[in-house]
C-alpha cells in the first residue's frame, strides 16, 4: 500500500473535475479503506487482546509477584531497611514483627506469610504459626527476648535474612527456580543443589521429544501428502477423510485407544507373541515409545494438511520438464520438487513442534516420570501445590522458548526467506 | 471505569450462575468420585434427600485445591460441601478457603476419632494406603515393606503412587525404621537421603500410578505383583471376585473430611448434611458399602462383623499401622515433592 502512495507522490498528478487534487482523493480513499479493514479486524483484535494477551500478561506477572511479606509485614521491612545483615537486628525490628504478626493472627495473611517463608526454608511455616498462636506478647518484656523464648530460631541470623530476602515487592525467586538457579545467603545466583535440579533437563527433554515427534510426523506425513496431491480428486478426497477422521476424535479417546492397544495384554503384544516374535510381552506403555506413537498419531494431520496445500499448488510442469531434459527421477524430485515444498515443511513442522512443546495429557497418561514435559509441571504447581508463582514462571520459560523458536524459524525458514531462496 | 468493571463482574456472575445454578434448596456435594462416591450416594446423599427434602447434587474433583481457591477468591462459590484430604484441609483452613465449623453442631466430640474434629472440617471416614498383592500370582505372601523391596524373593514390577507422600514413608519402613520414628527420621536431611537411597534400589522395578483405580487393575492383569494401594479399592476388587490381598502391617491411615468452601450460599443446609453424614447409622451403611472405617465410634457395633475385620479401623489391622502426619506434610510437602519429581525424572 505504501509503495502505491509513494509512486503517486513521485508523479505530477492532474486535478480531478471538481478541483480536488487526485493525490488528496487517493489518500482519502486509502484512508477509508484502511478504516474499513481496521473495523473488520477489530473484533478479532479485541478477542486476541481480551482472551490472549491480557491473561498471558497477567499470568506472567504472577511469576515475579511477591506480595506475601511485602504487604503483610511493611513495618518490619521498613526497620530492616538499614539493617547491615551481619547480625540479628535490633529490638525495634523484633517489636515491629511481633506487632504485625499479632495483627495478622487468625487471618489468611498469617498463612500467606508462613507459606512464603517456608519456601525460603522448610520449617519456617510452623515457626510462624507457632509464634502467632502465642501472640500477643507481654508489653513489659522486650520483644526480642519474648520471641526467642517462643522459638530460638528468632535469634538466628538466617531467619531474618530469609524475611529480608523474601520482602521485595517483586522477586526473581520463581524465575530462577524454573531454570534450576537460586539465590544463596550472600545474594549470589548459584545453581540449585544437584538433587533438586530438574527444569533445565525437563526443558531440554521437551525440545528433544518435540523434535523427534516433528521429524517422525514429517517422515510419515510427506508421502501421504504427496500421494494425496498426485491422486485424482475422487481418490484424494477419500484419503483426506482417512487423514481427518482421527483429527475429529477426542484426544482422550485416542490416548485411551493406544493404552488398549499397547498394554502388556494388549492387541499389539498378543500379535507379536502369536507370531513368535517375542516370548514375553514388550513394555510398550509408560515409556517414550508409547508417548511418541500416540503424539505422532494425534499430530499427523497438522503436518499433512499444510504439506498437501503447498504440494497442490506445485505445477507438475517443472518435474516433467526436468525429466524430459534428462534429469534422473530422484534427482529431479530432490532438486526441483522438494525445494518447492519447503514452505509446507516449514509451516507443518513449526505447527507440530509448537503444539508438542505444550503437550500435557498424552505424556501424563502414556509416559512414566521420565517422559513428562514442562506443561506437566505447570499443571502440578497450579493444581496440586497451588504454587502459582512457580507455575507462572515455568509458563514464562516455555513461552520464551517457543517465541525464540519462532524467531529462529522466521529468520531462517519464514515465508519471506523461502521466497528469497526461490528467487536465488 | 469502576462502573464498567462492576458491570462486567455482574455479567460474568450472571453467566456463571445461569450455567451452574441449582434450585435454592439443593446442595452441591463434591467428592473424589469412583467407588467411594457410589457408597456416599447410598449412605448419605439419598437418605439425606429423603429425610430433609434437600436434594444433593453430586460432583467430583481430583483434590485440586486450586479450584476452591479460584472460586472463593472470585466470590462465586458454587460448591457447598467438599471432601478434602487432611493436608489440604489444614492448608485451606489457614488460608481462609473454608468456613469454620463449630463441632458441637455436628455431634459430641467424644464419640469421634480425634482426627475427625478440625477447625474447618469434620471427618468422613478412615482410609488406608497399604501393601496389596495378587494372591494368584505369588506363592508366598509378602508381610512387610521389606518384602516389597525384596526383588530376589518376589520378582516382578511393583506399583507405587507417583509422589513423595507415602512413598518416602514406605521406603523408610522397608529400611527398618519403626513406625513411631518415620516422621522424625524424615524431618532430617539425612533421613530424606536415606529414603531416596532406598528408593534408588527399587527404582528399576517400580511402575508409578496416579489414580486409585489403577493398582487393582494392574494387579489383576498381572502387570504388577505388588502395589501400594488404597484399601477400599482393593476390597472393591475382592467383591468383584479378584483374589487380591491387603497387608495391614506398615499401612498408613488418614481421615478424609467434609469442608464448606468459604461463602457457600447454602451454609446452613451444608452443615445439616455434614451432621447427617456423621450419624452412626449412616456411617455404618457407608462402611458396609466400601471398606473405609467410620469416624464415629458409635457406628462400630452396627457394622457387620465380617465387614468390620476388613476395615482400617479394625484393632487387628491397626496393629503395625501408622497415622499420616498432616503437619509434617503441610510443612515439608512442597520441598519433598519437588525433590521427588527431580528424582523420578532422572
Amino acid at each position: 500500500m505504501s509503495t502505491a502512495v509513494d509512486t503517486s507522490a513521485a508523479l505530477p498528478l492532474p486535478a480531478a473535475g471538481d478541483g480536488t487534487p487526485l493525490k488528496k482523493r487517493l489518500r482519502r480513499a486509502e484512508r477509508r479503506r484502511n478504516l474499513l479493514f481496521g473495523a473488520l479486524i477489530l473484533p478479532l483484535a479485541l478477542v486476541v487482546l481480551v482472551a490472549f494477551i491480557w491473561p498471558i500478561g497477567s499470568l506472567l506477572t504472577i511469576g515475579v509477584d511477591n506480595p506475601e511479606i511485602h504487604d503483610n509485614l511493611p513495618r518490619t521491612l521498613a526497620v530492616l531497611e538499614d539493617w547491615n545483615g551481619s547480625a540479628p537486628p535490633a529490638e525495634t525490628a523484633y517489636r515491629a514483627l511481633a506487632d504485625e504478626l499479632t495483627a495478622a493472627k487468625g487471618s489468611p495473611a498469617i498463612a500467606a506469610i508462613a507459606k512464603r517463608l517456608n519456601r525460603e526454608n522448610a520449617g519456617y511455616r510452623s515457626l510462624v504459626m507457632k509464634t502467632a498462636r502465642k501472640l500477643p506478647l507481654d508489653a513489659a518484656v522486650p520483644a526480642r527476648e519474648a520471641l526467642v523464648a517462643i522459638d530460638a530460631q528468632w535469634g538466628e541470623l538466617a531467619t531474618w535474612q530469609a524475611i529480608h530476602r523474601a520482602g521485595g515487592a517483586l522477586t526473581p525467586f520463581y524465575l530462577l527456580a524454573s531454570i534450576d538457579r537460586m539465590i544463596d545467603a550472600d545474594g549470589n545466583i548459584v545453581v540449585a543443589p544437584e538433587e533438586e535440579r530438574i527444569y533445565v533437563d525437563v526443558l531440554l527433554r521437551t525440545f528433544w521429544m518435540s523434535l523427534i515427534v516433528t521429524v517422525c510426523c514429517l517422515v510419515l506425513g510427506f508421502p501421504v501428502a504427496y500421494l494425496m496431491a498426485s491422486l485424482s480428486t475422487r481418490h484424494s478426497n477419500m484419503l483426506m477423510i482417512f487423514v481427518l477422521l482421527p483429527f475429529w476424535t477426542s484426544v482422550l479417546v485416542r490416548v485411551a485407544a493406544w493404552i488398549v492397544l499397547l498394554q502388556n495384554e494388549g492387541l499389539v503384544n498378543r500379535l507379536l507373541m502369536w507370531l513368535g516374535l517375542t516370548d514375553s510381552p514388550l513394555q510398550l506403555l509408560f515409556n517414550r515409545f508409547g508417548v511418541y506413537v500416540a503424539m505422532d498419531h494425534i499430530l499427523l494431520p497438522f503436518m499433512v494438511l499444510p504439506l498437501y496445500s503447498v504440494m497442490k499448488g506445485i505445477s507438475p510442469v517443472y518435474m516433467r520438464a526436468a525429466l524430459s531434459l534428462g534429469c534422473p527421477p530422484f534427482r529431479s524430485f530432490w532438486k526441483i520438487y522438494f525445494p518447492q515444498t519447503l514452505p509446507g515443511i516449514g509451516a507443518g513442522g513449526l505447527l507440530v513442534f509448537i503444539m508438542c512443546m505444550g503437550y500435557y495429557i498424552t505424556p501424563a497418561l502414556l509416559g512414566g516420570p521420565k517422559e513428562q514435559m514442562l506443561s506437566y509441571f505447570i499443571a502440578f504447581y497450579t493444581n496440586q501445590t497451588i504454587n502459582w508463582g512457580m507455575a507462572a514462571a515455568l509458563s514464562a520459560v516455555l513461552l520464551a522458548a517457543t517465541l525464540l523458536l519462532y524467531m529462529v524459524y522466521a529468520r531462517y525458514l519464514g515465508p519471506t526467506r523461502v521466497k528469497y531462496m526461490k528467487a536465488r | 471505569m469502576k462502573h464498567a468493571a462492576s458491570f462486567l463482574r455482574a455479567a460474568v456472575l450472571v453467566a456463571l450462575g445461569g450455567a451452574v445454578g441449582t434450585a435454592s434448596a439443593d446442595i452441591t456435594v463434591i467428592s473424589f468420585g469412583g467407588a467411594s462416591q457410589k457408597a456416599q450416594y447410598k449412605a448419605y446423599y439419598e437418605p439425606f434427600a429423603k429425610a430433609t427434602g434437600v436434594k444433593v447434587v453430586a460432583g467430583e474433583y481430583n483434590g485440586e485445591q486450586a479450584k476452591v481457591k479460584a472460586m472463593v477468591e472470585a466470590g462465586n462459590v458454587t460448591w457447598d460441601v467438599l471432601e478434602v484430604e487432611s493436608p489440604e484441609l489444614v492448608r485451606g483452613c489457614e488460608e481462609g478457603l473454608f468456613e469454620k465449623i463449630d463441632f458441637a453442631q455436628v455431634g459430641d466430640k467424644a464419640d469421634f476419632v480425634p482426627a475427625a474434629a478440625n477447625e474447618c472440617g469434620v471427618g468422613i471416614f478412615v482410609w488406608s494406603t497399604a501393601l496389596a498383592y495378587n494372591a494368584d500370582r505369588l506363592k508366598e505372601a509378602p508381610t512387610s515393606w521389606a518384602d516389597f523391596w525384596n526383588v530376589d524373593k518376589f520378582p516382578g514390577k511393583r506399583g507405587l503412587r507417583k509422589g513423595a507422600k507415602y512413598t518416602l514413608e514406605f521406603a523408610l519402613l522397608a529400611d527398618g525404621v519403626p513406625t513411631s520414628d518415620v516422621y522424625k527420621v524424615l524431618a532430617t536431611p539425612a533421613g530424606v537421603d536415606r529414603a531416596f537411597a532406598k528408593l534408588d534400589k527399587l527404582k528399576a522395578n517400580i511402575q508409578w500410578w496416579e489414580a486409585g483405580a489403577q493398582p487393582p487393575q494392574l494387579l489383576a492383569s498381572g502387570d504388577l505383583v505388588m502395589s501400594a494401594a488404597y484399601n477400599g479399592r482393593i476390597s472393591a476388587a475382592q467383591v468383584e471376585g479378584k483374589n487380591l490381598k491387603v497387608v495391614w502391617n506398615g499401612s498408613i491411615y488418614d481421615v478424609d473430611s467434609w469442608a464448606i468452601p468459604k461463602g457457600s450460599p447454602n451454609k446452613a443446609e451444608a452443615l445439616k448434611f455434614i451432621r447427617f453424614a456423621s450419624q452412626p447409622e449412616n456411617q455404618a451403611v457407608f462402611s458396609g458399602e466400601i471398606a473405609y472405617g467410620p469416624v464415629n465410634l458409635k457406628a462400630v457395633p452396627a457394622i457387620d462383623a465380617k465387614v468390620a475385620t476388613g476395615l482400617p479401623t479394625a484393632p487387628a489391622n491397626m496393629k503395625g499401622a501408622m497415622e499420616t502426619d498432616t503437619e509434617f506434610w503441610v510443612e515439608h510437602g512442597e520441598n519433598l515433592e519437588q525433590r521427588f519429581n527431580a528424582w523420578a525424572a532422572r
